[in-house]
């Protein structure tokens, strides 16, 4: 790191009162004499409300009058306040990074309201720290990306169609990659949608739309062959299957792009090797729904069979969809003709919504006959019957059959793993994307610039579908929008000098952050870099500084806090 | 190396005061921790006033030669808390926090200072157990009186407990167990470089006889560089055979850390060399 001539360091300190929030509990005038005999202070104030117009007057003014270049807020928290403080260093020319705040209210006034005197000694002992910290800090940029206002969205099923309409009609120019030969994913192959049986077509007129607006492109046939780049500039090269009379050809082709949304979708299980399936008298739901769009059904008598091949120890997830896929067949089915005799045999009915429940009743009330087996006595399919272990019989039921539906879950593409190493973000242990955080970030990728909608992160109906679609491109508008997007400063570097090129680091970066240069050397993309530290931490060669939590700013609080110059 | 363990013999017992206010130390990573005593505070939960908290971004910052250091300059006990697990926001970090955490109560374990040492996960939403962590910690911290190594000890200074605390810094600081824990995840995940999967079990014996390895190797060390020694001297000191020693002389030689200064009755004396 270049540094220049050492100016002298002038600390200013100032404390709030925050009213009485602090000033109630904590002897703030004591503090305030005490923040005066620390190293390198050579200001100190008390504000009654530091946040308050008046409160950063009078900061600008103490940086101004004083020359300070380091400025410490003792008051409330950083996580709602330091953007506030650190404006104000950077209206004053002060680097932002200069700014330290230490946390006297929600940390200490306010939950240990009973020993004024105790607090008041545990706010000198942070003061002490904040004082120590702030003498180390360096100066750090923010580092501006220019992003690039354009998105491709991998997958043209109902999610990533969804996902591409809303950002064309926000302007931005969209790139839809599609392996199949056209769009529309799984909706393609449905039969009537599940609750007011709709037609699949109203839903597919998306695509005709999707088709014709100029800002859409659309590849179907094609591949993602590589990705590189990060957030604002991510280049993507696209393989094309196209035919000419009759001719075969491939085509790559490249593009840059701002975002990604991945919208692969998922695809059923073929449940073979289960119950004697066989694809003519032991079928899947989606076959069965092949066989009524295509007007060829002609059995009288049908016994569905739940959880085929889900909520089993290699596959413990329940795919959500197939109670209610299963029950809106039987009403089909039993509209069609209610000579129909259909059993559901399934392990538990999920009816999560607030129709679902009352239509789960209404397929009772159809005469649709629903009974348990378990895990443990799977049902027993043979050429003509379904026999089953049944509970309050205690005994094994033979239902004649001529038909058997087997309900079998949404399992990830097995390109999906492919995918996610271009990507680089991860996969859980079934093959499903995993997002950012299930409850903070629930359609953004831990990476920046790449979003996740649709069945490839976990099963779910058209509507989930749907609405994570306008989700994942709402969160990449935001960017999009923007034009330029910018990263913290406090990320990680590495001494060259100290670095043994060791790559634990390397593997240990959840972001890819770090990576071999055109010159061999390990080293941080710094727009990349989260700033978590995980690196520096178990760097064997002490080599990665982490900028803003170095080791020495940390150590220099443990230092200050053990002085001891407080006794309590 | 269990019986090493033994002849490192604790400072025990001192005279608990009973006004005795430890001084406690905690690591808060930024996302739910930290937003978690925010929240204990915005709702008015009332906690001892112990603790001190340096705020990093992820538990996975912390890392083990802080708590070393703060445990050398005398801290009664230190509160390292994350997000729980599966929930951290840089995904693994707090991972990162336990593989650390493990490795230095293998350490501690030899002064007996490893309940001075917490690992605990709180989320921005845990108010109320934060608080209650902090409390819980604070009094058992109190009971078990000032740390041997805090100068409100009275029977500081306890000159082996340094050392041996001196120790256990350059061990946690040390390229090779750094290395070792840094791959830990790697390693038990995704397998070593040909591909074979370490199971659990084995790579923690690897982990814990490479630590007690460089643990004694670092106390001789240190106590070299107090004191030039013998070898004979050193394996009545550290109640350690003179053969173990001598291998660990040899090791130490060679990393260029302990040289022969001159024999003394016909005995090399060995000096530590930085």
């Amino acid at each position: 790191m270049k540094m220049k001539k050492k100016e002298e360091t002038r600390i200013g300190v100032f404390i709030c009162h925050c009213g009485t929030n602090i000033g109630g509990i904590l002897d703030v005038p004591s503090l305030t004499e005490y923040a005066k005999t620390l190293d390198n202070v050579v200001f100190t104030q008390r504000n009654l409300y530091t946040c308050s117009e008046t409160g950063l007057s009078a900061i600008k003014k103490g940086i101004k009058e004083n020359n300070l270049n380091r400025v410490v807020v003792a008051a409330c928290t950083p996580r709602t306040h330091e953007p506030l403080f650190q404006g104000i260093c950077k209206e004053m020319g002060l680097n932002p990074y200069f700014f330290e705040f230490v946390n006297i209210r929600e940390q200490c006034s306010w939950v240990h309201q009973m020993d004024h005197e105790k607090a008041t000694s545990k706010a000198r002992d942070l003061i002490r720290m904040g004082v120590a910290r702030a003498s180390l800090l360096e100066a750090l940029e923010k580092h501006q990306i220019d992003v690039e206002p354009s998105a491709l969205v991998i997958g043209g099923g109902i999610s990533g169609m969804s996902a591409a309409e809303i950002l064309a009609n926000q302007g931005f120019q969209t790139i839809i990659v599609e392996k199949k030969p056209q769009l529309g994913g799984q909706l393609l192959t449905l039969h009537k949608l599940f609750p007011n049986n709709m037609d699949p077509e109203q839903i597919l007129r998306k695509r005709d739309e999707i088709l014709s607006n100029p800002l859409i492109k659309v590849y179907t046939s094609s591949e993602i062959s590589s990705i590189e780049g990060y957030i604002g500039n991510f280049d993507i090269k696209i393989q094309s299957t196209e035919k000419e009379k009759g001719e075969e050809s491939k085509q790559e082709r490249s593009v840059k792009v701002g975002a990604i949304i991945v919208a692969t979708g998922s695809d059923v299980l073929k449940p073979e090797g289960y119950y004697n399936y066989d694809g003519k008298r032991v079928i899947t739901q989606k076959e069965l729904e092949e066989l009524l769009k295509q007007d060829q059904f002609t059995y009288q008598k049908i016994v569905m069979i739940q959880c085929v091949g889900s909520r089993i120890p290699e596959r413990p997830y329940c795919s959500t969809i197939c109670c209610m896929t299963a029950m809106k067949n039987a009403r089909i089915i039993k509209k069609n003709n209610p000579e129909t005799e259909i059993f559901i045999l399934n392990r538990d009915i999920y009816t999560s919504g607030t129709y679902q429940e009352e239509f789960y009743r209404d397929t009772r009330k159809e005469g649709i006959i629903f009974s348990r087996y378990d895990e443990a006595h799977p049902p027993e399919v043979t050429d003509h019957s379904v026999i089953y272990y049944n509970f309050s019989q205690n005994g094994n039921i033979e239902i004649e059959c001529d038909l058997v539906v087997l309900s079998t879950p949404l399992i990830p593409y097995p390109e999906s793993e492919s995918l996610s190493k271009m990507l680089k973000v991860p996969i859980d242990e079934y093959g499903f994307f995993l997002e950012a955080h299930i409850k903070l970030r629930p359609v953004d990728f831990s990476n920046d610039g790449i979003f996740v909608c649709g069945t490839c992160r976990w099963p779910g109906n058209i509507p989930e579908s749907i609405s994570q679609g306008y989700a994942a491109a709402s969160r990449a508008s935001r960017i999009l929008k923007k034009g330029k997007f910018s990263v913290e400063g406090g990320t990680a570097w590495i001494d060259q000098d100290k670095c043994i090129q060791c790559e634990v680091c390397l593997k240990k970066c959840n972001y890819k952050a770090i990576s071999r240069d055109e010159d061999d050397k390990v080293v941080v993309t710094a727009v990349l870099c989260k700033g978590c530290g995980a690196c520096a931490t178990t760097c064997p060669e002490h080599a990665i500084v982490m900028r803003h939590f170095t080791d020495n700013q940390i150590e220099s609080q443990i230092a200050a806090l053990l002085e001891g110059t407080t006794s309590d | 190396m269990t019986e090493s363990k033994d002849n490192i013999e604790p400072n025990n017992k001192s005279e608990v005061k009973k006004d005795f206010e430890p001084k406690i130390l905690g690591f808060l990573c930024n996302w739910c921790s930290y937003a978690g005593a925010d929240l204990a505070g915005v709702s008015r939960l009332q906690y001892p006033p112990n603790i001190r908290v340096i705020r990093v971004m992820c538990s996975g910052r912390v890392d083990p030669v802080f708590v070393a250091d703060a445990l050398l300059k005398g801290i009664d006990g230190i509160l390292i808390l994350g997000c729980h697990l599966g929930d951290c926001h840089y995904g693994e970090g707090n991972y990162e926090a336990k593989a650390n955490y493990e490795m230095l109560q293998i350490l501690l374990k030899n002064i007996e200072l490893e309940k001075r040492v917490e690992l605990n996960w709180v989320s921005a939403a845990e108010g109320t157990y934060f608080s209650q962590i902090v409390s819980d910690f604070t009094e058992n911290i109190r009971t078990m009186g000032p740390s041997p190594l805090s100068p409100k000890n009275k029977d500081f200074p306890e000159k082996s407990l340094i050392s041996k605390m001196e120790a256990i810094k350059r061990v946690v600081s040390d390229g090779r167990i750094r290395k070792l824990v840094g791959r830990e995840r790697s390693i038990l995940n995704q397998g070593n470089v040909y591909e074979e999967k370490v199971d659990e079990d084995k790579y923690a014996n690897i982990l814990e006889e490479a630590v007690q390895t460089e643990y004694i190797r670092n106390y001789i060390y240190v106590t070299l560089k107090n004191n030039p020694s013998s070898v004979r001297d050193l394996s009545r000191k550290l109640k350690l055979a003179s053969s173990e020693v001598l291998s660990h002389i040899l090791v130490l030689r060679q990393r260029g850390l302990v040289n022969l200064t001159t024999i003394k009755d016909l005995s090399p004396i060995y000096i530590a060399i930085e």
